[in-house]
């Protein structure tokens, strides 16, 4: 048995402290930590090398994962929840912090997602950046990214989940910007830093609400105390929490940032934007299930943001040309998916999380395979200048393909168990917003068929000079390994094993019956995708695909190739009056403030041109004045004393 | 009795200022020989502040004092001492002057060609640098607050003339705004400087003493008013909105060296004023005041970094950043929490740290590119990858990254003024995203893009350069991940003032005892 809170069978975070082989937590983080350390500030030294140390420190980290989630599968089940001190961070009147790490189920998990997907994607660009100059610094900036990863899902407290939040979102800008000499490549990633800080408005005033209300951040003990506050309070600190948590996942409103990440190389929008990073805002939302659980009305904001963002994406994956942003559309809807699993409390927190796994596994697979696309295609982006890619790259098609039944919901594919559970849980919850999970699946089955086909079928409308050929071993080994992990990564769910294993982070949940049979609503699910496949089929696998997008096409159409106007939106809204602001206070500065309200430029004027005249000394007039003004000084004591 | 180790501090310097000043006259024939001997001089200040550190006992409250009757009849001494506030203020001190003198190496050899005279103006800067750090490290250490005038409108001296001798453009113009502004202050302090005497006259003997004045029955409405003129003249030093225009006015034409030691060390007397002076000896009037102070300060915040934001000057652009930044510490200053302080106190520091690497780094910038304007350049990431890399470290520092130095003491400052009043934290965290827009923009726009054809060659970092910012970075990224140091001369610090204040933090509202109680209950149910 684990704890639990008595009255609310919400469980409460109750580590031991670590020993044996949790002892060498730190050493998780430390690895890449080192690895990025050693590679930026080794210089031009470490270029021949650098990248392969880059590549041997996940690795070094996955194997400590395996070695712990062995351990801990090995004991009960209440005690597989441990927590290392490391330093006393911050100690400030009744505040106190430390650097501490905490292991438990769900950071076991992501451990091994985080170390094992990044170790894979390592190796696949070993062989993709294998021709750019700037090798090292893209491997160091991995390197730091996984350490920063690490921190936020290993941290005991919120302010070292912050720590490592930063840390992703500024690895996510040095990443996004790597190729910093084009100017779309440097403004993407300004834009993803900027939007996210506007999340982190949440995160730093949840946290400062926390100090206020339980003067302490540490997991521990806000699980604990948690039941002792106002549901105004939980409600106000889980809004806060989402608002972070929608920055970080790309959810509306903050989703702008993710279509323009794509800028970044293919590697990082697969380890980055697709499995690890863009789930954190999933991760700290199930992880604060002590929260969430207290303040239904925080859940109810999870739950329409989830179901907006997942239509939202959605759409704007049927609508992208260009492959990787087509992937990026899908990959917030995906979230989407997950949100609402952990909006949906208890019943969805252990799918929401596992949602997550398979579509780290299965959405890296096919951004790799897009990388390897384009790897082969002179780096263009544009499907339309794709088709029949399978003959040329075989490895790539197949691989991609079974990424591709897995994110569609294929019965027997990892994402057919992930999707379908949240659908379910959806309905038995709320019909409406199950339904719209359920359209969800269908546009995906939609949007995913059409990027298929015209990139891997029909006719080659591949433009002159291009000769795509399949990719290096060390690119589609990764490949073949995550093609197979999105097939079989349904055993998860073998004899509800994840939701056992999770249980004693996000608590037990008394099986609902759905309003109508689990296998009715798996059922319908399929026919769903199977309608979305089918009209892609007859749209794009049909007929022939232009080389150029057609322009008079309906408002519906026009609406998704912009983004849903998201940035239209934010331009308005933010942009301009802020860029209005900036102006109206710059005038103001100079003309009110400067000149009315202090009249410096009196001041200056006049005493100044008094000082300018004696032109032969500042020096002799400046003295001149002190010794007057230290007379002033000494004769007005004088004169109060003697008075 | 024991080694006067503050007032050596305070003459080692001074001494340096005179001996680099006569070099030339003396016979020393390289402006290197000259810069090494301030080198020399700024190293032994540096030397003798790690042996205070290393002395210093944690709860000792004022230590190393010296006190020695100056002016008998008025009560005035020479007194020197530190506590954690002064100690950290000195240690700021002590560490910025070799670097900036190292940063700023060819600075004054730059502008000796151009005027002609090589040896005395490189002699000249060196030795206004060396005096301006005399007089900072005693205004830190004075605890007699007329000694503490005194040196406060001394500094105003070499400042004068390091604005005036050795900016660009119209470096008169800022030097003289400077100074009105500074000396009008200064008048307004002078007035509250005479009141205390009044004051003090009135109870008996009259004392410039700190620790006397501190426990003086000032009358409400006489220290509202003495709490008045020194906050005014303490608010134009730091500077807050709306004094604050004499700021992005100088950094924009002294040089960038200059800026360092303007900003980071001498507008910190400004906070380490209020903390001293308005809330040490007005505590009463310190939270009436409260109000005005706390929005002056969110003003200062917002309007600070919006300005930021519409420069194209880096220089400019740095200075007005600093607006903002001493919004938030003077918002943390009147908290009145422990979070509040030590953050303020934290904030000083780290600004310090912070601002002078930016400061630094877009001196190499401007040497490199020849001009101060953002629009000027580009596309210098790929030439310079560590100017880019440092620039960047020093950028999201001043924009509180976690894991940096600056982010533990605006987050403490965000929580303080939370607490306050939630609505006085979301106008104040609004600075985070400002801070990322003037930062990140002025980034893209400074380094990233295809490189300018009109650049021709650049060469990224020499030796002495990096070796100028290697301590800033590796402070920012040490203190940010390990600030004990900081808080164990900061909170008995605090402690005292707030016990002095009489005030005490709020408790949370979710009583700890519940913890402990639903932790014995886990430890049955297992």
């Amino acid at each position: 048995m684990f704890a639990l809170n008595e009255a609310t069978s919400i469980p409460v975070v109750d580590p031991a402290s670590a020993s044996g082989v949790f002892s060498l937590l730190w050493l998780i983080i430390a690895l890449p930590l080192a690895g990025a350390a050693i590679l930026l500030l080794g210089g031009r030294r470490t270029d021949p090398w650098g990248h392969l140390l880059a590549t041997a420190m996940p690795i070094g980290s996955f194997i400590i994962s395996l070695a712990m989630f062995v351990s801990a599968a090995g004991k009960e089940e209440g005690e597989r929840q441990y927590v290392q001190h490391l330093w006393n961070w911050v100690d400030v009147g009744s505040l106190h912090v430390g650097m501490d790490l905490l292991y438990d189920p769900l950071s076991a998990l992501f451990l091994l997602l985080i170390t094992g997907v990044g170790s894979l994607i390592h190796v696949y660009s070993i062989g993709y950046m294998e021709h750019d100059e700037r090798r090292r610094r893209f491997f160091a900036y991995l390197n730091l990214f996984v350490a920063a990863m690490l921190m936020l899902v290993l941290a005991e407290n919120y302010l070292g989940v912050f720590l490592g939040w930063e840390g992703v979102g500024l690895a996510s800008y040095l990443l996004i910007g790597f190729w910093q000499h084009k100017h779309s490549a440097a403004a993407a990633a300004k834009k993803a830093f900027v939007i996210n800080r506007v999340g982190d408005i949440g995160l730093s005033l949840g946290i400062a609400l926390m100090f206020t209300t339980f003067s302490t951040t540490s997991f521990t003990e806000v699980s604990a105390l948690a039941g002792g506050a106002s549901e105004k309070t939980l409600t106000a600190i889980g809004v806060l929490l989402l608002l972070g948590a929608c920055g970080k996942s790309a959810q509306v409103p903050l989703q702008a940032w993710l279509l323009d990440a794509m800028e970044g190389p293919t590697p990082v929008s697969a380890l980055i934007h697709a499995a690890t990073m863009v789930t954190a805002g999933v991760y700290l939302v199930v992880r604060s299930n002590f929260i969430f659980e207290r303040a239904p009305d925080a859940q109810t904001v999870v739950v329409v943001v989830a179901t907006v963002t997942l239509l939202w994406g959605a759409v704007i994956g049927c609508a992208k040309d260009d492959i990787k942003k087509a992937l990026a559309g899908s990959t917030m809807s995906q979230i989407g998916y997950m949100m609402l699993g952990a909006g949906l409390g208890v019943a969805g927190y252990a799918f929401a999380i596992f949602h997550l796994i398979t579509h780290g596994f299965f959405k890296a697979n096919m951004f790799l395979g897009a990388g390897s696309v384009m790897h082969g295609m002179d780096d263009d982006v544009n499907m339309r200048h794709y088709g029949a890619v399978r003959t040329a790259m075989p490895v790539t098609f197949l691989t991609f393909a079974m990424g591709y039944l897995a994110i569609i919901g294929f019965p027997g594919f990892s994402g057919f168990w992930s999707k379908d559970k949240i659908i379910e849980t959806a309905l038995t919850e709320n019909w409406i917003v199950g339904l719209c999970a359920l359209l969800g699946a269908g546009v995906t089955g939609f949007y995913m068929t059409r990027l298929m086909l015209m990139t891997f079928v029909g006719q080659k409308r591949w433009q002159p000079g291009v000769h795509p050929h399949e990719s290096p071993k060390v690119m589609t080994g990764p490949l073949i390994v995550l093609a197979a992990l999105s097939v079989l990564g349904g055993v998860l769910l073998a004899g509800d094993w994840i939701v056992d294993w999770l249980a004693p982070v996000v608590g037990t949940h008394a099986h609902e019956e759905p309003p109508i049979p689990a296998l009715a609503i798996t059922a319908i699910a399929v026919l769903v995708v199977a309608v979305g496949v089918g009209i892609a089929w007859m749209l794009f696998g049909q007929r022939p695909i232009p080389d150029t997008a057609a322009e008079d096409v309906s408002f519906a159409t026009r609406a998704a190739r912009a983004d849903l106007y998201g940035d239209a939106i934010n331009d308005a809204v933010v942009v301009r009056p802020g860029t209005a602001l900036v102006g109206a206070v710059l005038r103001t500065d100079g003309v009110v403030v400067d000149r009315t309200l202090t009249g410096g430029p009196v001041l200056v004027g006049g005493l100044g041109g008094l000082l300018r005249r004696a032109q032969t000394g500042y020096v002799r007039s400046y003295a001149a004045s002190i010794l007057g003004g230290s007379l002033v000084v000494v004769v007005a004591l004088l004169v109060v004393n003697f008075s | 009795m024991s080694f006067p180790i503050l007032t050596t501090a305070v003459a080692v310097p001074l001494v340096g200022a005179v001996v680099t000043a006569a070099a030339p006259r003396l016979g020393v024939a390289s402006a290197a020989a000259i810069k090494q001997l301030g080198l020399l001089f700024s190293g032994i200040a540096l030397v003798l502040g790690v042996v205070m550190a290393a002395q210093y006992e944690t709860d000792g409250g004022l230590q190393f004092t010296e006190t020695h009757t100056w002016i008998e009849a008025l009560g005035v001494h020479y007194a020197l001492g530190v506590d954690g506030l002064s100690l950290l203020m000195v240690l700021l001190t002590v560490v910025l002057v070799p670097i900036v003198l190292l940063a700023s190496w060819h600075d004054a050899d730059h502008i000796a060609e151009r005027e002609g005279d090589s040896l005395g103006t490189t002699a000249t800067f060196v030795a206004w640098a060396l005096a301006l750090e005399g007089l900072s490290l005693a205004v830190f250490a004075a605890s007699d607050v007329f000694l503490f005038y005194v040196v406060f409108e001394a500094t105003l001296i070499p400042a004068y003339f390091l604005i005036g001798s050795f900016g660009h453009g119209d470096r008169g113009f800022a030097a003289l705004k400077f100074l009105m502004y500074q000396l009008g202050g200064g008048l307004v302090l002078l007035a509250g400087v005479i009141g205390l005497y009044v004051v003090s006259a009135q109870n008996g003997t009259p004392s410039y003493l700190v620790s006397d004045l501190a426990n003086l029955p000032i009358d409400r409405e006489a220290g509202r008013w003495l709490f008045v003129a020194f906050f005014i003249a303490f608010a134009v030093k730091a500077p807050l909105f709306p004094v604050h225009t004499w700021l992005a006015d100088t950094t924009q034409r002294a040089t960038p060296g200059t800026s360092v030691l303007l900003v980071c060390v001498l507008d910190k007397i400004g906070t380490y004023g209020m903390l001293r002076f308005c809330l040490g000896l007005f505590p009463e009037a310190s939270q009436w005041a409260t109000p005005v102070v706390v929005t002056l300060a969110l003003i200062s915040i917002v309007y600070g970094a919006l300005l930021a934001i519409g420069q194209d000057d880096v220089l400019r652009l740095i200075g007005l950043t600093s607006l903002s930044h001493f919004g938030f510490i003077t918002l943390g200053i009147f908290a009145f929490s422990s979070q509040g302080q030590s953050g303020a106190i934290l904030y000083m520091v780290n600004h310090g740290i912070g601002t002078a690497a930016l400061f630094i780094v877009a001196g190499y910038l401007i040497r490199r590119r020849g001009t101060t304007l953002i629009s000027e350049m580009g596309g210098f990431e790929k030439a310079t990858p560590v100017l880019a890399g440092v620039l960047l470290v020093a950028g999201l520092a001043t924009l509180s990254l976690p894991g940096l130095s600056p982010f533990i003491s605006e987050l403490l400052v965000i929580i303080a003024a939370f607490d306050q009043h939630w609505w006085v934290g979301a106008v104040a965290v609004s600075g985070i995203v400002l801070a990322a827009i003037y930062v990140l923009w002025a980034y893209q726009r400074i380094m990233t893009g295809p490189p300018r054809e009109d650049a021709g060659e650049v060469r990224d970092l020499g030796v002495r350069e990096i070796a100028a910012v290697v301590p800033l970075v590796a402070l920012l990224i040490g203190l940010g991940f390990y600030p004990r140091p900081l808080f164990e001369a900061s909170n008995p610090y605090v402690s005292d003032l707030m016990q002095h204040v009489g005030v005490t933090d709020d408790a949370p509202s979710v009583d700890p005892a519940i913890y402990e109680a639903g932790h014995d209950q886990a430890e049955e149910n297992n």
